[in-house]
């Protein structure tokens, strides 16, 4: 992951994307991507899943992922092909959970201002840069803690523990 | 430092912590249940991981699709039941002795006043009302957390609410908590604990305060905590008699004495005096009208004069904000002798086996079917839209539940209004939303 530039297609949502349209529970007795991922924001959107391409960025207002603690959450976007999602804020378990498994998610007010649905945009994830290529505009998203960026570097929690129980 | 600083600090081996801290610490108790378990059971094992940290800190609960609900279902539990074999883990509770994990586990004394908690449940915030740090995470970190016996934690901002003043008869704690949440917004303490105090949270039973720490998580935050006092001390030693102070872990079922780190370390289970707080928020709960909210966000709270008359398909009373004994003897004294409206399914879902024992004591249970309610076993059930009283479309319901979102609770076009166990009872009977003051 590090040093990869993310290019995308957006796709752009509003406040308080919850958990629950994120991946329905009645979907949540399989924690597969690949079974999840069909469902992915089918409440919110029922189009997402069929037009979304590898590569595309979800771009999203403030509290995105709150609600319920399903790690199926991030899993279903990143199985659904989402390189990485750009927001106001996001809920606190939904963030540890996306840096856990190691799909990037950035917090970037400015550049949620400057982005439109349907932009393509890059996203370089290890500095935060984030480009749009439709329209002009760049934007620095905040820094991830040293704690975070070495869970990062590890590529993920099961590198961060791997690492630890073997030292 | 607040109470959930110092329980962080002494979980770390700091001194003291500020925050936005960065701490690594110990957790005394581990939550898992049938829907985040088998995926921690996938990454521990891709983390190399052979045995877990502690045999006795860990808990797994079958509770959110259980009795199995389809074959999916029954795949998660065998998963989860085969690694608590596997790995000796005490606490797993199968179904039959289980009940909705944030009921059963202060009930089973697995939760003590100042002990670090995590859950790979949201609502893992409830344990806070007995003065515990508890908080929700995902299943990776479930499978760290086993792995370790420690996680990452960013010390977070409290925020205290101070809660004064009398409740009007049939107006209770989850009228309060949708009424914060409404003033905070779903994300207004985002990343914050909250610490519950003042005159009406002292004179609130444990069942009340659980269901206020429980929808902390419903304005964003980490934890909701309420320092414990004599209620707390007493609903503790009456779960669980005390054990003699000791240093080893009590054995089997035994845990040790009351929030063992920070009393041997001399530390108090209160805020100091000069504790920071982001905000603090007074309520004052004389004049606090019974609350409903409104779908598709818990924090649409209003007075329920203002959605009266709205009809309804569908009444749960259950769930781990208000599937406790308190919530069924308030439903019950509402609706007296009362047959629930011919037009509506009332469902009652007491949230453990015990809760179930206590209400059979009370003729609790008998009374609500005899009214024409149907008794569930302990589930998280139609909470989730898994199972037992899932809506179809364009349905409504009135949940005690704590959550509404768009097709949490069944088909996307369905809809939720949330509340206390009084309006759900009055509303009933009544066929539609209903003010149970003098009904
Ligand atoms: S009762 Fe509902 S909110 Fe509580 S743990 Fe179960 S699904 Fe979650």
């Amino acid at each position: 992951m590090e040093g990869e530039i993310l290019r995308g297609r957006v796709f752009k949502y509003g406040d308080s994307i919850d958990t629950d349209v994120i991946i329905p529970a009645r979907y949540c007795t399989s924690y597969h991507p690949e079974e999840l991922a069909p469902h992915c924001l089918e409440d919110l959107d029922a189009t997402f899943a069929g037009r979304v391409k590898p590569g595309d960025i979800i771009v999203a207002g403030h509290n995105f992922g709150c609600g319920s603690s399903r790690e199926n959450a991030p899993i279903a976007i990143r199985g659904a092909g989402v390189s990485c999602v750009i927001a106001r804020s996001f809920a606190r378990i939904f963030y540890r959970n996306s840096i856990n498994i190691g799909l990037p998610i950035l917090i970037a007010p400015d550049a949620v201002d400057g982005i439109e649905d349907g932009d393509e945009i890059e996203v370089d994830p290890t500095t935060g840069t984030i480009r749009n290529l439709t329209r002009d505009g760049s934007w620095q998203a905040a820094p991830f803690p040293p704690e975070v960026q070495e869970i990062i570097q590890a590529g993920g929690l099961v590198g961060y523990v791997r690492k630890k129980l073997s030292s | 430092m607040t109470l959930a600083e110092k329980i962080l600090a002494i979980h770390s081996g700091r001194d003291s912590v500020r925050p936005g801290d960065m701490v690594m610490a110990r957790v005394d108790m581990v939550l898992g249940t049938d829907v985040t378990v088998p995926l921690s059971v996938e990454v521990f094992r891709q983390m190399g991981a052979g045995k877990v940290f502690d045999t006795e800190k860990i808990a797994l609960v079958n509770d959110h699709f259980v009795p199995a609900k389809d074959v999916k279902a029954a795949t998660l539990s065998k998963i989860m039941r085969e690694f608590a074999r596997e790995q000796g883990v005490e606490h797993y509770f199968e179904v039959g002795r289980s009940g909705i994990c944030h009921s059963l586990l202060p009930d089973k004394g697995l939760v003590r006043p100042g002990e670090l908690v995590v859950g790979a449940d949201s609502h893992t915030c409830t344990y806070g009302a007995l003065g515990a740090f508890a908080t929700g995470i995902g299943s990776t970190d479930m499978a760290c957390a086993w792995a370790l016996g420690e996680l990452w934690f960013r010390v977070p901002e409290s925020l205290k609410v101070v809660v004064e003043g009398n409740f009007q008869p049939r107006v209770g704690p989850k009228d309060l908590i949708l009424s914060v949440i409404n003033r905070l917004g779903v994300d207004g303490a985002l990343y914050q604990a909250i610490e519950f105090t003042g005159g009406a949270i002292s004179r609130m039973r444990m069942d009340g305060r659980f269901t206020v720490c429980n929808m902390a998580i419903e304005a964003g935050a980490k934890t909701g905590l309420i320092a414990p006092d004599e209620v707390t001390m007493g609903y503790v030693d009456q779960i669980s008699p005390p054990t003699p102070p000791c240093n080893n872990r009590g054995g089997k079922g035994g845990r040790p004495p009351l929030g063992p780190t920070l009393l041997r370390s001399g530390g108090d289970l209160s805020s100091d005096p000069d504790a920071v707080y982001s905000q603090v928020l007074e309520v004052d709960v004389s004049d606090l009208e019974p609350q409903v909210a409104e779908p598709y966000l818990p924090s649409n709270g209003r007075p329920v004069c203002e959605v009266e008359g709205v009809r309804m398909d569908q009444v749960v009373i259950g769930s781990c904000t208000n599937g406790r004994l308190d919530d069924f003897r308030a439903a019950a004294d509402v609706m007296g002798d009362r047959p629930v409206h011919p037009d509506v399914r009332l469902i009652i879902i007491p949230a453990t086996p015990g809760i179930i024992r206590a209400m059979l004591e009370e003729h609790l249970v008998e009374r609500f079917i005899k009214a024409g309610a149907v008794l569930s076993p302990p589930t998280c059930g139609p909470c989730i839209g898994g199972h037992m009283g899932v809506l179809a479309e364009g349905e409504i319901g009135l949940f005690t539940t704590n959550r509404n979102f768009r097709g949490r609770n069944g088909h996307p076009d369905s809809k939720v209004y949330l509340s206390g166990p009084e309006v759900a009872a009055a509303s009933a009977v009544a066929g539609r939303i209903t003010d149970p003051r003098g009904f």
